[in-house]
């Protein structure tokens, strides 16, 4: 059952274009994993999914409701796709528990005791129902992005867009932060994640889309697509990328 | 031979002045009633026009930008005259002195408090606000609740020095016949003249004991608000 549909989706920087025409089309319990080189649309068509960035055009529906259209409240809709950034963004003058808990109350209106049995609830499933008291600049990395998947999942997304949430961590990071991801993933949420984890990607996504120059170049199954690679562009990218981080990526 | 001082400063004045406290006291009063409004309104106009400045539209930020130039630039005595005898002796509206300082002089300082709201909100890293509009808050809603309480803790060290300088500014009020300490002063210095030097010893000395409270309870807030694992000294 389709959950989102991108439809011939552009966007220009002054001069250049970033989304040359991206289409793609996401299953209920579906794991997209976007693969490709720095600087070729992937973190921009993800932010296109929820506005943060505007798309100049095409087309982008959640389910039956066209997020693209200047009718839809935009705000209601950002509240039902998760979104986990590379660098965090945990709000710094909140604890744990705060960060976890500011959109059920303000953008869902919980009751504060009921937001608060639910914030903790998803500190506790990312494993940090103990740090929910301290502030992010009082957690590593890791943890600051476990907080921040724990924001996501208070919401009750019906997808989550998670944009290289491993990047900017120090490697003995990842995994906790991987792993929380392959439960997610296991559970049957629904998500699109960018990242250079060939492993990750490997293991978990249900579709690997490989994205160069702002177009979708070739999209298929992990096991094949990273076997025999139809296009040469994209063998060339996982060549270099299995140079660049060991064997996982074969 | 030198002719003896005018002004003299022995310890027969200083006993003298000792009867004149609660006079002056009742004065300085006045300057605190001054303060607390100019400093609310000033708060206020200041984080709109601040927020004004970083987030409206081109022709609306202008707006902005004009208005500090304007409460930036004219005198305080300036803005005190035009305040009090624009608003009650040419548009005929019924301000008091009291009234008119409060309004002059919190405009003014909104102008002076909007730029450092402003710096403190463009410090905020834009990553904050997308954050916060992923959820799902809209734009005043991610003001309120992200972007402002972090600026605002930012803020408070510049503000402080808005505190000092406006605090010593209300004593301009004189000007425009308010009765507070410097009016109050000179009467006492009307009635004894050789008091001059002690008086105005005095009032110096009261305003460097508000300047010291007043900083010391800025300092306190911003210890209070502190964020944990930001601070620069542990």
């Amino acid at each position: 059952m389709t959950l989102l549909t991108v439809e011939d989706v552009h966007k220009r920087y002054g001069r250049e274009e970033v989304l040359k025409g991206v289409s793609l089309t996401l299953n209920r319990g579906e794991t997209k994993v976007v693969i490709g080189p720095s600087g070729t649309g992937k973190s921009t068509l993800l932010r296109c999914v929820n506005r943060l960035t505007e798309p100049d055009s095409g087309r982008i529906w959640l389910e039956n409701v066209e997020v693209t259209s200047a009718k839809t409240d935009i705000n209601h809709i950002r509240a039902q796709i998760g979104f986990v950034f590379q660098d965090f963004n945990l709000f710094t003058h909140l604890t744990a528990l705060d960060n976890v808990r500011l959109g059920l109350v303000s953008v869902k209106k919980l009751p504060k005791k009921e937001a608060t049995d639910r914030a903790m609830a998803e500190l506790e499933r990312v494993g940090l129902r103990h740090k929910a008291k301290a502030y992010p600049a009082q957690l590593s990395g890791g943890q600051q992005q476990r907080v921040s998947i724990a924001r996501a999942l208070a919401m009750d997304p019906k997808l989550i867009l998670f944009d290289e949430p491993t990047s900017a961590l120090d490697p003995e990071l990842i995994g906790e932060v991987l792993a929380v991801m392959i439960r997610l993933a296991e559970e049957g949420m629904t998500m699109i994640v960018v990242t250079h984890e060939m492993g990750f990607a490997r293991s978990v996504a249900d579709e690997i889309v490989f994205m160069e120059g702002g177009v979708i170049v070739e999209h298929g199954p992990p096991d094949r697509l990273f076997r025999s690679p139809e296009k040469p562009r994209t063998a060339e990218f996982l060549r270099r990328i299995s140079e660049l981080y060991g064997q996982e990526g074969r | 031979m030198f002719p003896s001082p005018s002004f003299p400063l022995t310890a027969e004045t200083w006993l003298r002045v000792g009867p004149y406290i609660p006079v002056l006291l009742r004065g300085l009063g006045v300057n605190i009633q001054i303060l607390l409004g100019l400093i609310a309104l000033g708060f206020v106009v200041g984080i709109l026009i601040a927020l004004l400045e970083v987030y409206a539209p081109r022709p609306l930020a202008f707006v902005g930008s004009a208005y500090a130039w304007f409460f930036r630039g004219v005198p305080e005595i300036v803005l005190l005259f035009l305040f009090y005898f624009g608003l009650s002796r040419t548009f005929n509206i019924p301000v008091s002195p009291f009234l008119a300082a409060v309004l002059a002089l919190g405009l003014r300082s909104s102008a002076y408090q909007a730029q450092i709201f402003r710096g403190a909100l463009l410090s905020i890293p834009h990553g904050q606000m997308m954050a916060a509009r992923a959820l799902g808050l809209g734009p005043v809603r991610a003001i309120f609740h992200v972007i402002l309480p972090q600026a605002l803790r930012l803020s408070l060290a510049g503000w402080s020095n808005e505190f000092s300088s406006v605090l010593k500014d209300t004593t301009l009020a004189w000007g425009i016949g308010v009765v507070e300490v410097m009016r109050q002063a000179a009467y006492i210095r009307g009635r004894d003249f050789p008091l001059t030097l002690p008086i105005y010893l005095t009032v110096a000395f009261m305003f460097l004991v508000l300047t010291y409270a007043g900083n010391w309870a800025i300092g306190a807030v911003e210890k209070r608000l502190r964020v944990p694992g930001l601070e620069t000294r542990r």
